[in-house]
């Protein structure tokens, strides 16, 4: 397992250079540059513009500019914020807290969902119940994150007033203080519910198909024969098996846990990380737009690393060596 | 109901009564298993065979009432066993009999254990189901169960997985499961189709030991006359879902009544015979929607067809002392005078 997982990190290296690559050449190809909208053409010189050009290395084949970057980038450097005019990396580390919490309290909300719903479904499978979580899920599937959460906003923050519509904490209360945490927690639940409910339904129908399906092989005819009662066959001998497939979504669930929610951070204007990654790219902030992704694809790559793993320990059929 | 008179007078461990088991198809029932009755006496070997889709394993399902939910029920008739009609059980009360009375052994060793699950695991779980005993004990008699079954190193098996077994060695942890309990009655379903023919024959011998030593009866529930020789007692010849024919098995091999039993015995490869073809009967079992209502169901296979085959309902009953035949080629299945043709 230990040299299955040194073996697997060491194939992460070429990969992610590559990445690099194209994610910097694509982001370069872009028209403008950081300078474009910022400076007012009208009272600032063009020449000045220029010249910082030239001095940004702006102006340079993209090659040589990559080369510069990942230079830096490998010792550690990791740029400077055109737009926030501090290290890339202290504005990523300002907003990452915000992100994972909320992202967090989403993926629990969505994963305690999924997993009654689905258990029960695919338990009664065509029942009345089955079916009215299934119309809830596609609901909740095919209505996109932006109606979502503005009619949250209007219906529970200004009509109901019960949580506030914008931000990640009121900004009355002392830091650390008690308060400050539980207004942290009263901004994050509106849009977690959000961003959770909309991704309960993947998990839950798939949970439930795969239930209904293990409920048909043979090996459950075995347990019933052996006197096993219904309810541990379906929590233990089902389950088991049925929560395989769902090993694959934790990978994924690990790079949103980091990714940030961009619509959902942008409607609750929660300083996030996918807000921050929004505007380093409407911005051309090129230095937090490039660390942002190499962090993405890290965590990415590390995410399937982890399924992988995951499926060995959960799978005796699947061994990693 | 004629009893067979040649087995022991003692009261039978499984008595079937005029059971009918149907699947629901388009909302309609189709009887699979049609009034169909026998008895098991205890220590008994009683052999089921017949071709596919004749109904011997939904009969055996009806009796562990494990049939598929919602697409098959039992309709009517009971099944008592010890005096006792598991179709009136509640699943509660049946959950305490089944691994623990009566326990059954199925077709596809490959994919009847959970794949996720040690062997151990799965052999704990029937003891712990019926048994008051530690986990440890549990574990313990499982290691000597699987020796019992002729697995070796069974320290070693008992932590291992389905997948890293043979089918012969899964359908031995198969059989060690079942008689964990020491069950009186065993129903094994076609336990040998799956698996080489090498190892065919040593899981019939172990079979065979096991019911000497455990004083057990058994169902067997097979296509292949040969495993019938070598194992029954009785045999219960099936043709879509009804009993055609009933006897011991001596009986059976050297007087063959039913003509779906002769050419049953006629498919049988001989070794002293030089033939090019293997027999067959032709034409299949006919499907449950298809099935004729009145008649024989046998009579469009039949070489012997009457004309009245396809109107007259043979009944099962005795024409010589411990052989029940339903064919309208012997008087005694003729309906009784009076009678309503079934």
């Amino acid at each position: 397992m230990l040299k299955y997982t040194l073996r697997r990190v060491l194939a992460m290296i070429p990969m992610l250079f590559l990445i690099s690559i194209i994610v910097f050449s694509l982001a370069k190809l872009m028209p403008g540059d950081s300078l474009g909208g910022e400076i007012d053409p009208a009272n600032t010189d063009p020449e000045y513009i220029e010249q910082m050009r030239e001095k940004l290395g702006y102006n340079d084949p993209i090659y040589e500019q990559y080369f510069r970057w990942i230079t830096n980038f490998v010792q550690g450097d990791f740029g400077k914020s055109t737009r926030y005019k501090i290290p890339a990396n202290e504005i990523i580390m300002e907003r990452l807290p915000n992100t994972i919490f909320l992202s967090l309290t989403s993926l629990i909300i969505t994963y305690v969902l999924a997993l009654a719903m689905g258990i029960y479904s695919g338990r009664k499978p065509y029942t009345l119940g089955d079916n009215t979580i299934a119309a809830a899920n596609y609901i909740g599937l095919a209505l996109p994150s932006f109606v979502a959460g503005v009619f949250a906003i209007y219906i529970f923050s200004f009509h109901l007033g019960w949580f506030p519509s914008n931000g990640s904490v009121d900004i009355s209360v002392t830091e650390g203080t008690f308060e400050y945490w539980l207004s942290r927690f009263h901004h994050v639940l509106l849009p977690a519910f959000v961003l959770g409910l909309l991704n309960t339904a993947s998990y839950t129908q798939f949970l439930r198909n795969d239930i209904i399906e293990n409920s048909r092989k043979d090996y459950v005819r075995t347990a019933r024969a052996k006197g096993t009662s219904e309810s541990k066959i379906y929590n233990v001998h089902i389950f088991r098996n049925s929560v395989i497939p769902l090993v694959t979504f934790l990978g994924f669930d690990i790079v949103n846990l980091v990714g940030g929610a961009i619509i959902t951070e942008t409607i609750f204007t929660y300083p996030g990380i996918g807000q921050l990654f929004l505007t380093s790219v409407t911005n051309r902030d090129y230095s937090v737009l490039m660390t942002l992704t190499m962090m993405f694809s890290v965590l990415t790559l590390f995410g399937n690393l982890v399924a992988d793993i995951l499926y060995g320990i959960v799978d005796p059929r699947i061994r990693l060596d | 109901m004629s009893k067979l008179t040649h087995a022991s007078k003692k009261a039978p461990l499984l008595e079937v009564n005029h059971l009918e088991t149907a699947f629901k198809i388009d909302r309609e029932y189709y009887n699979a298993v049609d009034n169909v009755s026998f008895t098991v006496k205890p220590r008994q070997v009683v052999g089921i065979v017949g071709e596919s889709g004749c109904g011997k394993s939904v009969l055996s399902l009806s009796v562990m009432r494990l049939l598929p939910k919602g697409i098959s029920e039992i309709r009517s008739g009971e099944i008592l066993f010890d005096g006792k009609d598991l179709v009136k059980m509640s699943e509660n009360e049946i959950n305490n009999i089944r691994g623990k009375d009566i326990a059954m052994i199925f077709q596809e060793p490959m994919t009847s254990l959970n794949p996720v699950f040690t062997i151990g695991y799965q052999l704990q779980e029937v003891l712990l189901n019926h048994m008051e005993i530690s986990k440890k004990e549990a574990r313990q008699k499982s290691i000597e169960l699987l020796k019992g079954v002729g697995i070796s190193r069974p320290d070693k098996i008992v932590d291992e997985y389905p997948h890293q077994l043979s089918g012969g060695m899964r359908q031995r942890v198969m059989i060690a499961m079942a008689i964990a309990c020491q069950p009186k009655l065993l129903i094994a379903d076609e336990p040998t189709t799956a698996l080489d023919v090498t190892v065919q024959a040593q899981i019939l011998e172990l079979l065979k030991e096991i019911q000497s030593a455990n004083d057990m009866a058994i169902i067997l529930i097979t296509h292949d006359l040969g495993v019938v020789a070598e194992m029954c007692d009785d045999v219960i010849v099936m043709y879509a879902g009804k009993i055609v024919e009933r006897t011991d098995v001596d009986t059976l091999f050297y007087n063959p009544k039913h003509p779906y039993t002769k050419l049953l015995m006629g498919a049988i490869p001989k070794m002293d015979e030089d033939r090019e073809v293997l027999e067959s009967i032709k034409g299949i079992v006919p499907s449950l929607k298809n099935m004729p209502k009145v008649g024989c169901k046998f009579a469009a296979r039949c070489p012997h067809a009457m004309p009245e085959c396809s109107f007259v309902t043979p009944q099962l009953a005795e024409t010589e002392q411990g052989h029940e035949v339903a064919c309208l080629l012997y008087e005694t299945s003729r309906p009784k005078e009076g009678m309503n043709v079934q």
